[in-house]
Formats: C-alpha cells, structure tokens, sequence
C-alpha cells in the first residue's frame, strides 16, 4: 500500500489517498451491495402491509400514537433511506479481521492512524452503497411516491444533513468500538450480533419509538441508539420540536464525542493485549 | 451421483460420526457456543417485543388474535432454529467449498455428496433455541385455551417438517449460484430478509403479485402459518396443509435438477 511522501502538510491528501483505495476497493462489491440493498426490500414491504392491515381494522383516519397511516407508511420509507446511507456494512468484520490476522501492526509503524483511515473506508463504502442501493430503492420509493413527504421546513435543510452525519459518525465508532473486542475475544462475531439486537429496536429500525409508552420511549432517548436513525428521520419528518429539538442534537453530538473517547480508550488498551502474529 | 445402493443404516452411522465430531469441535470453545444461544434468544425476544408493541395499539391483525400471533412467531422460531442446527451452516459454506476447491473432496468420496454438502456440521446449540419457540408455542396454546388432539400434533410435526424442507430446499438452491460467481454469500445473506417474511400472518398481505409469489413461488407464507393454524385450529380448508405439502415436494424437485444441472457445470478451482 503505497503512501505519498509524507510531509506534515500531506495530512489531507493521504487520507484522501485512503478515500479512493476505499472507493476501488469497494466497487467489487457491487453486485453483492444491490442484492442486499434489493433483498432488503422483502421485509420492509412486508411491514408496510402488515401495518396497512393494522390501520384496516381501525376506524376509517383514526391514528396509532401520533401516526396516520401515511405517516407511518414514509417514517419507514426514510428510515430505509438514512439506513442505506449510514449502516455499516463489511467494516466491523474487517477491522475484527485486521486484527485477527496482524495487519493491524503496519498501522503502529505507519504514520497512518487506524481510526481515521478506517474511517475514510467507511464513508468510501457507503458512497457506493449509496449509489448501489439507490437504484431498488428509488424504484421502490417511486411506487410508495404518495407517502413521500418533503422536508418539515426551510430550517430542515440544514438540520437534517448535520443529524444525518453525527448518526454516520456514531454508527461507524459503535461498529469500530464493537469490533475492537477482537483484541480480547476469538470470534467477535456474536458480539456484533448482540449489539445490533438492541440497535434494531431501540435506533427506532422496528417501529418509531414514540409509539411505545411514554415513559419506556423517554428512557430510550437518553441511550445512543435513537440518534442512528429514529432521530435524524424525526428530525426531517418535524416530529421532533421545540425543546426536544434542542436536547436531542444536544444529546446526539455528546454521544458522538463520547463513543470517539471510548473507541480511542478501548484502542489503547487492546494494543496492550495485541501480540502481532505473522511477520 | 449414486456409487452405491444408499443404504439407511449405513448414512445413519455416517451422520452418527458427523454429529459427534461436530460435538467434540463445538465443546472446544465452550462460551462462544453458549452466546450464540445468547445471540438467537435476543433476536427471538425481538420479535415478540415488536409484536407486543403492535398488540397495544389493537386487538387484531388481519383476523389474528395476539396469542395466535405469539403462537405463530413460536413455530417459525422452533422451524428456522431446527433448519439453522441441520443446514444453515452448511449451506452457507458451499461457496467456500467451490471457491477453494474442497468439493472436488467431497465429490470423491463413497458417499451422495449432497448428502454430505448439507449435514456436514451440526449446530447443536440451536436445539435450546428450538426448544424455546417450542415453549412459546405450548404457552401460546394455553393462553388461547387449545389443545391439540394427538392427531393434530402428529399433523403438526408433519406440516413442521415440510416447512423445514422448503427452507432447505429454496436455501440450497439459491447456494447452487455459487457455481457460476464467486462471490455468492451476499445471496445467501438475503435468504435470511426471505426468513422475516415466514412469521407474519399470511392473511395481512392484501391479494395480489406480493402474497402470491411467497405462496406458490418462494412459499414462505406457508411454512409458518399452516403449522400454527393447524394447532389454532384455525385452517380454513385441508387444502391449506397439502398446499404446504405439495410446494416442499416441489421445491425439493427443484433444488435437486438445479444441482444436476451446477455439478454439470462445475469445474473445479483447484489443481
């Protein structure tokens, strides 16, 4: 992997350099990224008509929480669109990977920081996915195209791009931090799985959180999960007002810096246990 | 693929073997095994939880009552998790076989060799998980003040074991495009968003192209829900049953003409 001559005002460069290896590298899953994305329609279908069952057998208009049936039809639809472009998709495997095989030992001796240049593979990753994914669900948001509902307002334009980012910061450190645990652990592959039993339902992937009882959706939002995806989508949706608003960035942007602090913490004290194997 | 008549006494003892050196192998890391029952008992708790969340906002589905719901939730668990212990590890491996040339192996030993392919490694952690879904279902029939004839039960194991055979057999078939791409696991992947679909009531989809091709195309609208309805005691007609019936036969004869077909095509990776 060759790097460009690093001088200290090279910083950006090499992790653009970094950037488009990702991007290359990335390409080859292409095929792979469609029949995901394509499949992932199946159950996501389903559960649009399993709720337009539900919506059936109640009076004609009348809501489930704060939800009208159309509601609830494009809170689905744009928690598959922030999802195609945020979620993690082969990087926790290949950290765990890294670190399985010792490849992570260049990084010690490179002036490459492994957090960061995983992180440049991430957003290269999820630039294809995105491309990728794009064509199934933009046929798919094409035939749901009634429910589709424009941004809340003008002050959505901006707010919803920087919720979005902070949800792709925090998706990736939770995945990195998870992963991480190969250090100690043989097969991280539970783990993950495990982690991402509690993302599914309290990110707000399952149902939207406000149709649980008040008190269990309050307690959820001071956890990390519902700023991956219940919260940016409510955001764009002007579900989310007024000083909720507020605490909810708030609470977003203190879980981002505080999954950094603890993937850099857990980073630090894996290299301690790490024994480099192979030369 | 035949060598030699199939005896069954002699594939008893070859499985005998495989389940036992499965059991030595799985004994060797002892906590891994006990959290991936962690693993799929979470992931089981999950869709109860979601379906207690939809009940609180109404009395029916689709003309399903919560427990008949739960009910059918505990027979898809106890179906999948049997088809999880006997093949899906197997089948997700079939493009690894192909990819490094191991199936050339496999080819030439005295043995059917899709037999081999598809029981190789047996999960036996999944059991509890199997044995979970099982008590959700016995306590679902309880809630619902059911319970079942003997003859229903052994209908029920029948109509258990077909559902189990379509999910091999659609699984297998879709590993059997590995020898064609190298890179198949992204399609073996999307069986499981296939899976999701099994423990919805069939009922809650609306007539038209959606319900009719996961009845009668990929059946995955009827592996779960005639097991379930059949303890409900809520099958509309016998036809319901031999549906499930004829579409595992049909899916099996399917899978096996794919796999004549690959294996004709197969040419081997390594030297």
């Amino acid at each position: 992997m060759p790097t460009p001559a690093p001088s200290a005002a090279r910083f950006l460069s090499r992790y653009a350099h970094v950037l488009s290896m990702g991007i290359q590298n990335t390409l080859v899953y292409r095929t792979n990224f469609l029949f995901r994305a394509a499949f992932g329609l199946v159950p996501l279908a389903a559960t649009l008509f399993l709720w337009q069952a539900i919506y059936a057998d109640k009076p004609a208009g009348s809501p489930i929480g704060a939800y009208t049936l159309a509601q609830m039809v494009s809170y689905y639809l744009l928690v598959t669109v922030v999802d195609a472009i945020t979620a993690v998709a082969e990087d926790d495997w290949q950290i765990a990977a890294d670190i399985k095989d010792g490849a992570v030992s260049q990084f010690l001796l490179k002036p490459l920081d492994y957090l960061t240049y995983r992180l440049c593979l991430y957003l290269s990753g999820r630039v294809i996915y995105t491309s990728v994914a794009l064509i199934p669900v933009a046929f798919f948001l094409f035939f749901q195209r009634e429910f589709l509902v424009a941004p809340a307002g003008p002050l959505t334009w901006v707010l919803m791009p920087l919720s979005l980012l902070m949800a792709a910061l925090l998706q990736f450190l939770i995945a990195y931090t998870v992963a991480l645990l190969s250090f100690w652990v043989m097969d991280v592959s539970t783990f993950i799985f495990i982690q991402f039993a509690f993302e599914f339902l309290a990110s707000g992937h399952l149902f939207p959180l406000d149709i649980l009882p008040e008190s269990l959706h309050r307690l959820l939002l001071w956890t990390p999960y519902p700023y991956l995806l219940y919260f940016p989508v409510g955001v764009y949706l002007g579900r989310i007002q007024g000083p909720d608003l507020w605490q909810g960035f708030c609470l977003q942007a203190a879980w981002v810096v505080a999954a950094f602090l603890i993937a850099r913490f857990t980073w630090s004290r894996g290299l301690r246990k790490y024994t480099a194997v192979g030369g | 693929m035949r060598h030699r008549l199939p005896s069954l006494s002699r594939y008893a003892g070859i499985y005998g073997a495989l389940i036992r050196y499965s059991l030595i192998h799985e004994m060797q890391f002892k906590v891994n095994f006990l959290l991936w029952i962690v693993v799929e008992a979470l992931w089981f708790g999950l869709q109860l939880a979601f379906m207690t969340v939809l009940y609180g906002h109404t009395d029916q589905i689709a003309g399903w009552s919560r427990w008949e719901v739960v009910l059918l939730v505990g027979c898809n668990q106890f179906i999948q998790q049997l088809f999880h212990m006997l093949f899906v590890t197997n089948l997700s491996n079939l493009s690894e076989l192909i990819r490094k040339g191991t199936l050339d192996l496999l080819l030439l030993q005295p043995v059917n060799t899709r037999f081999l392919i598809s029981v190789k490694k047996f999960e036996i952690g999944n059991i509890a998980n199997a044995l979970m879904g099982l008590a959700v279902v016995f306590y679902a029939l309880a809630q619902l003040g059911r319970a079942p004839s003997p003859a229903q039960w052994v209908g029920f194991i029948v109509v258990c074991l077909a559902g189990l055979s379509v999910h091999y057999s659609l699984m297998f078939l879709l590993a059997c495009v590995s020898f064609w791409t190298v890179r198949a696991q992204g399609i073996v992947w999307g069986y499981y968003n296939l899976f999701n679909i099994a423990r919805l009531p069939a009922e809650a989809f609306p007539k038209g192209a959606y319900r009719a091709v996961f009845t009668w195309v990929l059946p995955m609208l009827l592996v779960s829900n005639v097991p379930a309805k059949l303890l409900a005691q809520r099958l509309a007609s016998p036809w319901e049953w031999a549906a499930l019936l004829l579409m595992a036969a049909a899916c099996f004869i399917a899978s096996e003409w794919v796999w004549r077909f690959s294996l004709r095509h197969y040419t081997s990776a390594s030297a």
